[in-house]
């Protein structure tokens, strides 16, 4: 995303106020000046991440599905040659390849659009990766729709809740570049079946290299004490909603943002003390309604604490070609379409 | 091999066969023909090809023999209970609630099943990605990997005969059981293989054909494998659905359901017969 959709003119930069946001987090002091911040994509942080995963583990090998350069896959086969594994335009066999790298005890990373893997390699990953329990390391670059041009055929709104659905599985969704470096090293080191979500976009980088990432753990990003409403975000979505919740704090709304990055494991205990004052939550994400982030929310809330719920998100329906500005604005997936959106479910 | 030696693996297997009969009509479903169809290669594998360690199932000087088409997995649980992995007794749990000897097997629960398998295609992939990980390594364990005919419908098993042929993976044989049966029928009927030693050769393999029940043709064929170190190897073992049971040999419907009570006695009767006459024909 190049120019974020935060209203142009109407939009005038603030410095922050330490009281709304957790300082034990080290967010950018530039947080809601856009133009100052970084912008990189999540792939990219990615793509650092997996090099340095390599420098810290030698059992960290790279399968790629004839997509080395758009995944960063291409970063780590400079680095370390003989440990990049080409697979060719074959999905369903990179997850089984996958699975027997993991199975002798290398730490495989398998590279491909999200599209396809966990797209159409989603029984081989069932099968051989979460069911046989070895730890292969998903990464699907391009989900969402601000893949932009290549149009709906590329941009997954589904792999949340396909690889959610598996048991054994931990799912990741970094909200910008720095996250998604961090949230590659701590993958390369669980164990476990791992599910990393990645954009092509680049976008706003917020967090930084201080900034604390532990899988399960989400972070308030930002937090305002008398807030009654509450946006849980995932993705891009996480910087959207905070500008939103600056926005509607200047219009006497009071909102607080939690980064939901981990999606699975889900911290139930966390959400429910996010939600606890709120009487109206909101989840954003870059992907379909059922079966995403928000709906796992739901999951945990109806049982343990119900609140009204507000999701933002792909209205089941794919996506289309354009750039991805233009596509985020359409799809509401912005800090004016968060801004909307809560301003219609308050009635105001 | 001497030909004491290659009658004890007959009776070996054969013991195994009876096992599986047993086991089968205990579980009240299950898949007999195949099972019945790869003992002899089961017994080859367990009893003369592989170095494994019964006591230490997760050896890591082991070699790995990676089961894709799981439905067959009976004979595999029966081998490696004659081989001393866990008591014979443990059979006649097959398929029930609480059972380490799942319908189709599952790594977590059995020390010794190297991979989930069942859903057909996957197992020649994870085979490649051992052999892989084991060549980096430097070792010098091989990789046996065991499909079924039917199974080679599956693109998946392409995809991989590709890859393990582009990346020279000589460390990795693949058993193709080619006992012309699958669920719905022969495998011709169903989807036509045609020249599977021609698809294999034009996939980049070095192909051997070899009788699946002769042992010792087949453990040669084995040693073949091992001395070509430029690809890997396919061989394609000819072998008879229901074999040791004449009256359900190459009988497609046999596929996919056990004995029943009345046929596990007379099947039992067949294969008693049969150990005599493995006797009779080595005592000449």
């Amino acid at each position: 995303m190049g120019a974020l959709q935060t209203g142009g003119m109407d939009y005038l930069p603030v410095k922050i106020e330490p009281n709304m946001l957790n300082d034990n987090l080290h967010l950018n002091t530039d947080l809601f000046d856009t133009d100052k911040l970084d912008k990189a994509a999540t792939r990219d942080g990615f793509g650092k991440g997996l090099v340095e995963a390599g420098e810290k583990d030698p059992n960290v090998v790279a399968l790629c599905a004839d997509l080395a350069e758009s995944t960063r896959a291409e970063w780590f086969k400079d680095a370390f040659p003989d440990r990049y594994i080409e697979l060719g335009v074959a999905e369903q066999n990179l997850a089984a390849v996958g699975s027997g790298f993991a199975n002798y005890g290398k730490v495989p990373f398998i590279m491909s659009y999200a599209a396809f893997s966990p797209g159409r390699n989603w029984e081989q990953i069932r099968s051989t990766i979460t069911l046989n329990d070895v730890p292969v390391k998903i990464v699907g670059a391009h989900a969402g729709v601000s893949v932009g041009p290549d149009g709906a055929t590329h941009q997954a709104l589904e792999d949340i809740a396909i690889t959610r659905v598996l048991p054994n599985m931990t799912v990741v969704v970094p909200a910008d570049s720095e996250e998604a470096r961090k949230a590659t090293l701590a993958i390369a080191a669980n164990g476990k079946p791992s599910y990393l979500r990645l954009a092509r976009a680049k976008t706003p980088v917020f967090t930084t290299s201080d900034t604390p990432f532990v899988i399960g753990e989400p972070q308030v990003v930002y937090q305002d004490e008398e807030a009654r409403v509450g946006i849980i975000a995932c993705g891009s979505l996480v910087y959207q909603s905070m500008l939103a919740a600056k926005e509607l704090e200047q219009e006497g709304i009071k909102v607080s943002v939690i980064n939901l990055s981990t999606i699975k494991p889900m911290n139930a205990e966390a959400i429910v003390d996010f939600v606890e004052n709120l009487d109206l939550v909101v989840t954003a994400e870059e992907h379909q309604i059922a079966g995403g982030m928000g709906s796992a929310v739901a999951e945990v809330l109806s049982a343990a604490m119900p609140r009204r719920i507000a999701f933002i998100g792909m209205q089941d329906r794919y996506g289309e070609s354009g750039d991805p500005d233009q596509l985020l604005e359409h799809f509401g997936f912005t800090k004016d379409g968060i801004v909307k959106r809560i301003k219609e479910e308050l009635g105001k | 091999m001497t030909d004491e030696r290659i009658k004890d693996l007959e009776l070996k297997a054969n013991d195994i066969r009876i096992s599986i009969i047993d086991m089968l009509e205990d579980a009240g479903s299950g898949h007999t023909a195949g099972p019945l169809g790869m003992t002899d290669i089961f017994t080859a594998f367990y009893f003369e090809i592989l170095q494994h360690d019964p006591n230490n199932p997760d050896w890591e000087e082991r070699d790995r023999l990676i089961l894709s088409n799981g439905h067959i997995v009976p004979a595999r649980y029966a081998t490696m209970a004659h081989a001393g992995y866990f008591p014979l007794d443990e059979l006649k749990t097959l398929r029930k609630f609480g059972s380490r000897l799942q319908g189709h097997p599952e790594r977590h629960k059995l020390p010794g099943v190297e991979n989930t398998s069942g859903p057909l295609g996957t197992g020649l992939g994870q085979s490649a990605g051992m052999a892989f990980g084991l060549r980096m390594d430097g070792k010098k364990n091989r990789v046996y990997c065991l499909t079924g005919d039917g199974e080679l419908d599956c693109g998946n098993i392409w995809e991989s005969a590709m890859f393990a042929a582009h990346h020279r993976l000589s460390n990795l044989t693949v058993v193709v059981d080619r006992n012309n049966i699958q669920i719905n029928g022969f495998t011709e009927n169903v989807m036509s293989l045609g020249d599977l030693k021609a698809k294999w050769e034009s996939f980049g393999w070095h192909v051997i054909e070899v009788d699946g029940h002769n042992i010792e043709a087949f453990v040669d064929a084995v040693h073949q494998a091992h001395a070509i170190q430029e690809q890997p190897t396919c061989i394609i073992a000819h072998t008879i659905p229901g074999k040791g049971i004449p009256e359900i040999e190459n009988d497609f419907t046999w596929h996919g359901k056990p004995p029943s009570t009345e046929e596990e006695q007379r099947f039992l009767k067949e294969l008693r017969t049969l150990r005599g006459k493995i006797e009779a024909s080595h005592a000449s």
